[in-house]
This record gives C-alpha cells, sequence and structure tokens, in this order.
C-alpha cells in the first residue's frame, strides 16, 4: 500500500536571539494512508503543531525545515517553491484552525470565505460553489444550511463556526485535512457534536485527516492510529487500541494515567458538622452594562447561595459564559454584586474591594486562568512574588529571600527561575508562579478560575496534586471554577452547577453520581471517555440537547 | 545587517544594537557632550569678530567660515548646541513626564476623571502647535523658560494619548486585577505594574517628540521668535545667515546640517534600540 504522505526524517530549527540554533523536530518519521486519521498527541511544546504545518509546507516564523522530506502523493513541499506550495493548498491539503474565531475575518461574510478557496485555484463556479458549500453545511449538521452562509462570523456560535471553518477546508475535496487542537475552546457539549460532524464528514469523503490535539480521550474517538511526540520526537505510535491499551513508552503511561479518576480523598460527611463556614454567600447578584434603576443591564450571575466551610472545597462547574467566572468576581469584589451578602470568617464583607480592610483583602486571594496574563510580563519572579510579601507582611531584605525561595520550593520550582521573566517559563511553570504569588498573602481561601484550563493533562494532574499537597500543609480551602468535571471532582467536596447565571444544582459527595438536573446529566455525559467508542455509542436525550446546546 | 554585541561582564545579560542604531548612538551622543563642554571647546567667543569679511569660507583659521557679521561659525554651532539641545530636552522631560503620568493615571482610573483629563488635552492638542508658539511669545516676550514651557506643553497631548492608548491595553490585563484586589495604590499601579510594559513604545515615542521639539524651536528661532540675540540656536543660525544662501556660505550650511545630523540620528537611534538578549536554553 502507497501512503498518501509520508514524512522522512523530518528535522525542523529554530535560531534563537543568542544566534543559537535548536532543534524543534528531531528528525520525525510518518505515513499517513488515504482516508486514514492519524492523531498527532502530546504536551505543548511538543512539536505536533510544527509537524502538522510541514504537511502543508509551512513553517512559522522564526522556524526552518532543515533536512527531510514531506511528500503528498509524491510531491516533496520541503523543496516545492513557495508558488507551487500555494498552489497546492486548499486544492489538496487543508487546514482547519484551533481559533475559527481568530481565523474568520469578521467583515465578510461566511459564504463567500467559505468559497474563497474555489475562486483561488478556479476549481468551479461561484454557483457551485455555493451548492457545494450548502451540500457541506448539511453534512456538517448546521442549523439552516440555506442561510447560514449569509450571516457574518459573529452571527454564529463557536461550535458552529469551527464547523463552518472545516466546511472551508473541504470545500476543495482536499485529500489530507489538518486539524489544529479544533475542539479545545469548546464546551464539552458543543465538542460533543463538533466531533460527530466531523468524524462523519471525513469518513463519507474518504479524506485522511491529521489530527493535532492533547486530549488522548478526544483523539481516541476519532483517530485511526495514535502518533504521540514528546521534544520533537516520536515517543510511541500505533493504532488507536494498542495504544489505549497496551501503552510502552512511560509518557504515554504517564498520558493515560492523567485521565484515571481520581477519587477526592473526601472526609466522612459526619466530619463537618464543627466546622463553621468560611465563606458565606447570600443571593449574591451581579452584572454588566449601564445601570438602569440600580440593576446592570445584563444580569450574569442571580441570587447566587453558597457556602465554603474551612479547609473544605467547593467546585463550580459549568459551560463558558454561565456566570462561573463571574461569581468569583463578584466575591473578590472586581465587579460588585449590586445585591446580597458576603460573609467571611463570621464578618460581613463589603462588596467592593475598596471597602475591605487590607487584611479582608489578604485572606481572598484570586488565581487566574491564564497565568500569561496574571503575572506582569515585565517583572522578574523575584518582584512578582516579593510584592505582596512587601505589602502585606511588610517583609524585606534577607526575610522577604527566604520566603521567596521557600515559596518556589511550596510550588516545585528551582530557586534558578527567580531572576527569570514570566515569558521565559513554561505554561505550568507559570501557573505555579501565578499560584505561589496567592500563597505569599498567606490567605485563607484561593479563588481559582479554571487553573488548570489552559495547562495539558499531564501538567494540570501535577497542579492539582500540588494544590491538595498545599491544601493538607497550610489547611487553605479553595473555591474551584472549571469547566472540566473531572478536574472538579479530583479535588473538591461539594459542587454547584451553574447555567446561565443560575445555580442548577448542588451536589455532595453522595450524589455525585445521580445528578438530578437534566443539565447537569447532559454535561456529565458530555465527557469523553478513553474508550474509543464512546462518541458512537454515546446516547443523550434529544431534549436536553435541544434545550441546553 | 552587521549586529555589534556587547556582552556585559557577568555574561548572564547582554545587549544588542545594530549598526544603524551605533551610528545613530554616537552622533546623539557627539552632540550631547558638545553641548555640555561646548565654552570650554570654542577657539573664539561667540560675539567676537573675527573676520573681516562676512560670509567667509572655510579656512584654517575658521573651519566653518565666518557668519554675516563676521564672527566665527564653528564656535556659534557649538555653543547653539547647548541652547538646541537643551532646551529641547528638557522641554521633551517636561512634556513628556506630565503626559506619561497623566496618560497612565487616566487609564487606570477611568470614569470622569479619565474624560475630563482626556477633553482638556483634546482641546490643547487641536491648537496649531507653531501658531501657539507664536501667540505665546509675542504675547509674553522670548526668554528660555518661556520657550521651554510653551514647547512641553504643545508636545504633552500628544505624550498623553499615546501613554494613555497603551496603558488602557495594559490595564485590562489579570496582573491589573490581582495588583488591584491587593489594595494597592494608583501611583504603584501606574509605577510598578503598567510603566514597565508600556516603557519600550513610550520611548520611541519621545524619541521622536525629541525630533518635533528640535525642529519646532528651529523654526520659532528661524522667524526671529526663538533664542534672542546675540546667543543663537541653530534655528536662529540659519536664519540669521540666510543672506549667505546666494554665495553658497558655509555658515547658512552648517547649523542646517547640525539639525539634520541631530533629528535624523535621534530618529536611527529609537529605531534601532538597543535589545537585551534573554536566552533561557544557553543560561540553564
Amino acid at each position: 500500500m502507497t501512503s498518501l504522505v509520508q514524512i522522512r526524517d523530518l528535522k525542523v530549527e529554530a535560531t534563537t536571539d543568542a544566534g543559537r540554533r535548536v532543534e524543534v523536530i528531531k528528525g520525525v518519521s510518518l505515513d499517513i494512508a488515504e482516508g486514514e486519521v492519524l492523531a498527532l498527541i502530546g504536551e505543548s511544546g511538543s512539536g505536533k503543531t510544527t509537524i502538522a504545518m510541514t504537511i502543508i509546507g509551512y513553517a512559522r516564523p522564526g522556524l526552518r525545515i532543515s533536512g527531510g522530506e514531506v511528500r503528498i502523493d509524491g510531491t516533496d513541499m520541503v523543496t516545492l517553491p513557495e508558488n507551487k506550495r500555494a498552489a497546492l493548498r486548499g486544492a489538496k491539503v487543508a487546514y482547519v484552525p484551533q481559533s475559527a474565531a481568530a481565523a474568520f475575518n469578521p467583515a465578510i461574510t461566511i459564504m463567500d470565505q467559505v468559497i474563497e478557496v474555489t475562486r483561488i485555484h478556479k476549481l468551479m463556479s461561484p454557483a457551485s460553489a455555493r451548492a457545494k458549500a450548502i451540500g457541506l453545511f448539511k453534512a456538517l449538521s448546521l442549523p439552516q444550511p440555506d442561510s447560514i452562509g449569509d450571516r457574518y462570523p459573529h452571527e454564529v456560535s463557536g461550535g458552529q463556526l469551527q464547523r463552518l471553518a472545516a466546511a472551508m477546508a473541504l470545500i476543495g475535496d482536499p485529500k489530507v485535512v489538518i486539524f489544529d487542537e479544533p475542539t479545545t475552546a469548546l464546551d464539552v457539549t458543543t465538542q460533543v457534536e463538533v466531533l460527530r460532524a466531523f468524524k462523519a464528514v471525513t469518513a463519507e469523503r474518504c479524506v485522511a485527516c491529521v489530527y493535532v490535539s492533547h486530549d488522548l480521550a478526544v483523539v481516541a474517538q476519532i483517530a485511526d492510529r495514535i502518533v504521540v511526540l514528546k521534544g520533537g520526537e516520536i515517543q510511541e505510535s500505533g493504532t488507536t487500541r494498542e495504544i489505549l491499551e497496551r501503552p510502552q513508552h512511560p509518557y504515554t503511561r504517564e498520558l493515560l494515567a492523567a485521565f484515571e479518576p481520581k477519587t477526592h480523598a473526601r472526609a466522612p460527611d459526619g466530619d463537618d458538622v464543627g466546622r463553621h463556614p468560611l465563606l458565606l454567600v447570600e443571593q449574591l447578584t451581579a452584572g454588566y452594562g449601564p445601570k438602569q434603576s440600580g440593576r446592570p443591564l445584563v444580569k450574569a450571575i442571580e441570587a447566587i447561595n453558597l457556602s465554603v466551610k474551612s479547609g473544605r472545597n467547593l467546585g463550580i462547574i459549568g459551560e463558558s459564559g454561565c456566570g462561573k467566572s463571574t461569581l468569583a468576581r463578584a466575591i473578590a469584589g472586581i465587579l460588585p454584586g449590586y445585591d446580597g451578602n458576603i460573609t467571611f470568617n463570621g464578618r460581613e464583607l463589603g462588596r467592593n474591594v475598596r471597602d475591605r480592610t487590607r487584611d479582608q483583602l489578604r485572606q481572598i486571594q484570586i488565581v487566574f486562568q491564564h497565568a500569561d496574563t496574571a503575572l506582569n510580563p515585565a517583572k522578574s519572579i523575584e518582584d512578582i512574588l516579593g510584592r505582596p510579601l512587601t505589602f502585606y507582611h511588610d517583609m524585606k531584605g534577607k526575610a522577604r529571600d527566604a520566603r521567596i525561595d521557600q515559596l518556589l520550593d511550596l510550588v516545585h520550582l528551582p530557586k534558578a527561575v527567580r531572576r527569570r521573566l514570566p515569558g521565559e517559563l513554561s505554561g505550568g511553570q507559570k501557573q505555579r508562579v501565578n499560584f505561589a504569588r496567592a500563597l505569599a498573602a498567606e490567605p485563607m481561601l484561593i479563588l481559582c478560575d479554571e487553573i488548570t484550563s489552559a495547562l495539558d493533562a499531564v501538567v494540570a494532574a501535577a497542579v492539582i496534586d500540588l494544590l491538595k499537597e498545599l491544601q493538607r500543609e497550610l489547611g487553605l480551602s479553595y473555591l474551584f471554577i472549571s469547566h472540566d468535571l473531572s478536574v472538579v471532582e479530583a479535588i473538591c467536596d461539594e459542587i454547584i452547577v451553574m447555567y446561565r447565571g443560575q445555580k442548577v444544582e448542588e451536589l455532595t459527595p453522595a450524589s455525585v453520581n445521580a445528578p438530578q438536573h437534566p443539565y447537569t446529566q447532559l454535561l456529565f455525559s458530555s465527557v469523553p471517555k478513553l474508550d474509543p467508542t464512546w462518541l458512537d455509542t454515546l446516547r443523550q436525550g434529544a431534549e436536553q440537547v435541544r434545550t441546553y446546546c | 545587517m552587521t549586529d555589534v554585541s556587547a556582552p556585559s561582564p557577568s555574561g548572564r545579560s547582554a545587549y544588542r544594537i545594530n549598526l544603524v542604531g551605533l551610528v545613530g548612538l554616537m552622533v546623539v551622543l557627539f552632540w550631547g557632550v558638545v553641548a555640555a563642554l561646548a565654552p570650554h571647546l570654542i577657539p573664539h567667543s561667540v560675539g567676537e569678530i573675527v573676520d573681516t569679511d562676512y560670509f567667509g569660507p572655510m579656512s584654517r583659521e575658521l573651519w566653518f567660515g565666518s557668519d554675516y557679521l563676521g564672527r566665527d561659525m564653528f564656535s556659534r554651532i557649538m555653543v547653539g548646541a547647548r541652547y538646541t539641545v537643551g532646551i529641547s530636552v528638557v522641554a521633551l522631560t517636561l512634556a513628556g513626564f506630565t503626559g506619561i503620568v497623566l496618560g497612565m493615571i487616566a487609564a487606570v482610573s477611568g470614569g470622569w476623571l479619565d474624560m475630563i483629563l482626556s477633553r482638556l488635552l483634546d482641546a490643547l492638542n487641536s491648537i496649531p502647535s507653531k501658531l501657539f508658539g507664536l501667540v505665546v511669545v509675542a504675547a509674553v516676550g522670548s526668554s528660555i523658560p518661556v520657550l521651554i514651557v510653551t514647547l512641553s506643553v504643545i508636545y504633552t497631548p500628544g505624550a498623553y494619548r499615546f501613554a494613555r492608548a497603551l496603558a488602557v491595553n495594559v490595564n485590562t490585563m489579570d496582573f491589573m486585577v490581582v495588583a488591584r484586589i491587593r489594595g494597592e495604590s494608583i501611583f504603584y499601579l501606574i509605577g510598578a505594574e503598567i510603566l514597565p510594559n508600556i516603557l519600550g513604545p513610550v520611548l520611541a515615542d519621545l524619541g521622536l517628540r525629541f525630533v518635533f521639539i528640535v525642529l519646532l524651536l528651529s523654526g520659532l528661532s528661524f522667524l526671529g521668535l526663538g533664542v534672542q540675540p546675540p546667543y543663537a540656536d541653530w534655528g536662529a543660525l540659519v536664519r540669521e545667515n540666510i543672506g549667505g544662501v546666494p554665495y553658497g556660505a558655509p555658515a547658512v550650511i552648517f547649523p542646517s546640517l547640525a539639525i539634520a545630523s541631530l533629528t535624523i540620528s535621534v530618529n536611527l537611534l529609537i529605531d534601532n534600540l538597543p535589545s537585551k538578549i534573554r536566552d533561557r536554553g544557553a543560561e540553564a
């Protein structure tokens, strides 16, 4: 059998600021047969996207393909001149980006963008391209396939836009399509639909796919073969079943282990009797927009009640837009609620951050999702961690230095990172620094806003373990916000499910396996499982899907 | 382009500047030194008539020839550097400081303070700069403090707008939220959190603004409203020797060259500022 794509001994290198050469891809070889779905999986920085990009003959700025060959149907993309490569892109090989929202031009209608490929390559008349696009929209089970193309990108949802991006890629009948983390930015309930659509369409057209992802469970649903990458080298490759059932390489095992459902060792329920609630939120309501008779135009959260007991963790789960981050901001006082009470440690807290004392501010710390924006890129790690020490505890000089070392040690970072800037750390390291800064204040409660969402599975699991360890040592409480059920289950004693700004269900350890509310049931059933047949056998109530998706 | 690296003795961090930037830096430094040391370097006093002829040619005695009264051009340009560079730098510092601090405060506090500051400075910005200079100098008379204040008032709104636009972007970052809920004061927020993040573009903008100030000052002097005789900055030197143009006198060419060399090299420098080399792989 001759393969459609042949990559032989591919090497990609980058040149650093100081003129040093770094090999990013170190001699990778792989084959993709016609109609086969190959998944490239690995942590961030493992080179999976870089390899996928070489298939369209592209290396990101600063990178250079330094050796090897990438043949598609016999044509070597590496040596091909740029104008000939351009002729192949869209016609023979196509690309679906991670964020369709950023890839669509907001000023042009969707249809014009979808059929642009056929115009550039003069494949067919505009009328027949439109007809074909509508056929693709139907196949991708998009709503109102006849008219959706007339809309602008901001008029459709994220999941729909991702499917439209796939339509754009498929319109030129390519032989290979590269999907670069296409569902990473989507909610779990949306992800299910999008995956189904991708799977059906590519199978029907017998298109070979390269599916880049860090999520093994997603990949298990869609791929025939999996290639595991780390550090720019292939660690292991095999059929999906082989990889899932008989992983050989230690890294693959680690990846799989990160998916093992971790049950949080919960204290017996009776133990809670003596504990007083550390944080008590009653009827908290907050929103955005101009105020009309004291109430904001858009209500983001409505009448939320919750309590966090000291030394216990509360999880808040829901999809994007459900108001879970707003809730954290309202509790922290950044977005003052306009109704309701917040009681902390027995004393009432001002709703606005300005009405709180320095000590009250110190006791509640917040850790944000994106460590990239939560750490000042212009300040060294030392300065970032040192500021709360000086500010809250008036530490200077040696005492401060010693405490910084101690904090770095607490979050398992080497002392050498002290003088680095945040941009010089990896995603997981940055999140640890982000967390260490919260610890520096010596808080009683830490609000964790999606802190593992930007990390890949192995790193996220390590961060969760760290949180548990610190809780044991320092007696912290966490309010843990996430869209990822498995993460919340791993660390929380109680879980609150939110939908459209309201609390729909409160789950205790006893009831977590038998949710009552239909939305909770849908949410829980949408979490991908490692079983490759999960997607095909998944049956969700049609009524639930209609109501909540 | 050739890169010139200058590794520091510790070997931890090094700066790199390219050749164009280096040339710009050299010329700027040269004029800085000349401005600082002019009284000790000049061969003749600025008011002394040393040549019997006016608009004399370049000679061994008078390197840049003589001006319309037969004074030594070389000395007059050296001393003129003091006025041109000195007034511009002071005016720039004032304009930059007020503009940037106000801009960052407006961005961080938002609301009505931002509104008032922005509209006020927009109004100031809408007055044509040369006319504003003419009116002020005509009204209160020309002196060096008046020139400095006028120039800095003219260039404050631009610096304000620029700094505010940059600070607004930084203000939306999560680390600003973190600092706010820590309870930090506005001065910490603008000084420690925002400023380091906007410093690069702000410096580049200040460099550009310096050039505008030099040109406006030269323009005012050329119109006779700048530095008053017997002292003269470069603009004034061009004006008083304008009669030498038909004779191709060096007295009109050299001050023009001085203005051009300073403004062009400041531009070259700010477009090619030294960049720090950080290479974490090599460090470990």
